[in-house]
């Protein structure tokens, strides 16, 4: 298998270990911390365990396995070590339907608001599709990505600016931020399976990905059918960002810097990027949400804002290493 | 065994490329193309790659349309160096190189049959000890070589090689012209796009000259790398000779008017 190559499986190895023992700190840490010897009790602890850390802890995994797998294909796709998710303009619908959701108050109803963002991700990949054409030109498509995350964010903007009460504003601007506060195991249900199914999706792109490396031209003649690597691309991204952002709203960043992270230990193949960086993103953001809970904060800091922090540095530490080489 | 195609139109943003050509190559000779820029020789290549669709006509390989083949199937017949090296990331050489089974190798990855085919190829191209260096820390020469490397590890019957000697040193233009003849001698076809006269008389057993989106002369290299022909094809005069070694010598000498 291109994805799950003999010299990547240390570098999986390594991250699959760190996501489980992240896993397990992530269940302890929190306001109240929680020792392994109370999870399984009957009492208020286990209570806490079983109903919000696990719930949230197996969230914050899928979805920063989804980011980082969608980040790495799109990054392969493009050809490009800077693109990340959000250039198909798929989170920005997402959020668009969710926050619909919330100036209409139908967020009341606790599974409406992923369902609004879903719906929403899936009208962003239609008209994704529609906008960039059979052609499967890059250029077209990047285009096409470019308009519609332009369109989604200034209707969202308008949404916040038209909101009914200021309640409405509040609501709609913390959830932008994103966060795995509160979430139960019904997001669990909703967001785990839709990403389980992105992620196949963006696991087949691996051997067309690696194609794509020699250019278009060469791809192409060696088999590689540009518009059903689109395709898929298209659906993985959508399915995995679009259930991402409607159980946790905008986490950003996690999709960009987490296949840089990887890509230099993974051999900088694509598709060997693909694992590594669904590991990678997965223990990224469950450590950035145990963190964020034992902050000392008044209120707890958002989960979205975390990583953007994080992503400043991050870029900081990049441009300085490109100066060096430059120099 | 043979690669032919008949009446090719090919008009791209209302700009006729290519205006009913036919030809047919042949498997254990090298056909180079030749022509000025913008005569259609790189859109016929990648006509014949199955990379663009032409308007009109037909391309066979052994009387089967390339365009009713599966994608890997084509890609597994006939395989193409593009003109321009574009390479994204930072790979390996061997795996650069392994690329070329991908019309081959199943959704398992490679099996020992591809991997004794990448090892063929890398020892064709002198680049086994170059397996473990990362591509874009390549020499030009090197490249030429991995990227030939690439389409040989695939075995295609037919290898199309659009300017491989663009950006090669002298030397490493021999290298990839051999190793290129040697592929024909092997009983495949060869059709490379050159630039350099000398070279293309050099190496071709035929040659094909194309101006402005049709076919001006085709047939044996002493038929058709002759003055007149020169004159029309490039609007140069050209002086043709014969070096110490017996090789020709096609020089162009100046502008005609």
């Amino acid at each position: 298998m291109s994805w799950l190559d003999r010299k990547t499986l240390w570098l999986n190895g390594v991250l699959l270990i760190g996501l489980i023992v992240t896993m397990l700190l992530s269940l302890a840490v929190g306001k109240v911390w929680v020792m392994p010897s109370a999870w399984l009790g009957d009492d208020l602890s286990a209570l806490i365990i079983m109903e919000l850390r696990v719930p949230r802890t197996i969230l914050g995994a899928a979805i920063g396995a989804a980011l980082g797998m969608a980040g790495a294909t799109m990054q392969g796709y493009l050809r490009n070590p800077l693109a990340d998710p959000g250039v198909f303009g798929v989170s920005a619908s997402s959020a668009l339907g969710a926050v619909t959701s919330l100036y209409f108050g139908f967020a009341m109803t606790a599974w409406l608001l992923p369902v609004f963002a879903l719906i929403g991700a899936g009208i962003g990949m239609a008209l994704l599709t529609l906008l960039a054409g059979r052609s499967g030109s890059l250029i077209l498509f990047t285009l096409a990505g470019v308009i519609l995350s332009s369109l989604a964010g200034s209707l969202t903007s308008l949404m916040i600016s038209l909101a009914p009460t200021p309640f409405a504003t509040t609501e709609i601007v913390t959830w932008l931020m994103g966060a795995l506060t509160d979430r139960s195991w019904d997001d669990v249900k909703l967001a785990v399976p839709i990403i389980a199914i992105g992620m196949l999706f963006l696991i087949a792109t691996g051997r067309s990905l690696d194609a794509l490396t020699l250019g278009e031209d060469a791809a192409r003649s060696m088999g590689v059918n540009i518009l059903h690597l689109q395709w898929f691309a298209v659906i993985g991204v959508g399915l995995t960002v679009g259930a991402s952002v409607a159980a946790a709203g905008i986490i950003g960043f996690v999709g960009l810097i987490v296949p840089h992270l990887v890509r230099p230990f993974a051999g900088h193949r694509p598709s060997a990027v693909l694992l590594p960086s669904a590991l990678a993103g997965a223990l990224l953001l469950v450590g950035a949400d145990s963190a964020v809970r034992i902050l000392p904060s008044v209120s707890e800091l958002r989960l979205g804002i975390a990583m953007s922090l994080l992503g400043a540095p991050f870029f900081m530490a990049l441009l300085f290493k490109m100066r060096r080489e430059l120099n | 065994m043979s690669l032919a195609f008949e009446n090719i139109s090919l008009t791209l943003r209302n700009r006729k490329i290519l205006d009913d050509v036919s030809g047919l190559f042949k498997r254990g000779r090298v056909t180079v193309i030749l022509g000025a820029n913008g005569a259609g020789k790189s859109s016929l290549l990648s006509c014949l790659a199955g990379l663009r669709q032409p308007q009109t006509g037909r391309i066979t390989v052994d009387d089967r349309s390339i365009h009713e083949m599966e994608g890997k199937e084509r890609g597994r017949l006939i395989g193409l160096l593009p003109q321009r090296p574009d390479i994204h990331w930072n790979i390996d050489v061997k795996t650069v190189v392994g690329l070329g089974r991908l019309p081959h190798s199943g959704r398992w990855g490679m099996n020992a049959a591809d991997h004794e085919a990448v090892a063929r190829a890398m020892e064709t191209t002198d680049c086994t000890g170059l397996a473990e260096r990362k591509v874009l820390r390549l020499s030009g020469g090197e490249l030429g070589r991995v990227l030939l490397g690439r389409v040989l590890a695939g075995e295609p019957q037919w290898l199309l090689a659009d300017e491989p000697l663009a950006s090669l040193d002298p030397a490493h233009q021999f290298d990839v012209l051999d190793k290129l003849k040697n592929y024909a001698a092997a009983g495949n076809g060869v059709v490379i796009v050159l630039h350099d006269l000398t070279q293309a008389a050099r190496c071709a057993d035929d040659i094909m000259i194309m101006k402005d989106g049709a076919i001006l002369a085709a047939g044996s290299r002493d038929d058709v790398i002759v003055p007149d022909i020169m004159a029309q094809a490039y609007g140069v005069e050209v002086q043709i000779s014969t070096s110490d070694n017996g090789e020709p010598l096609v020089v162009p000498v100046r502008r005609l008017r």
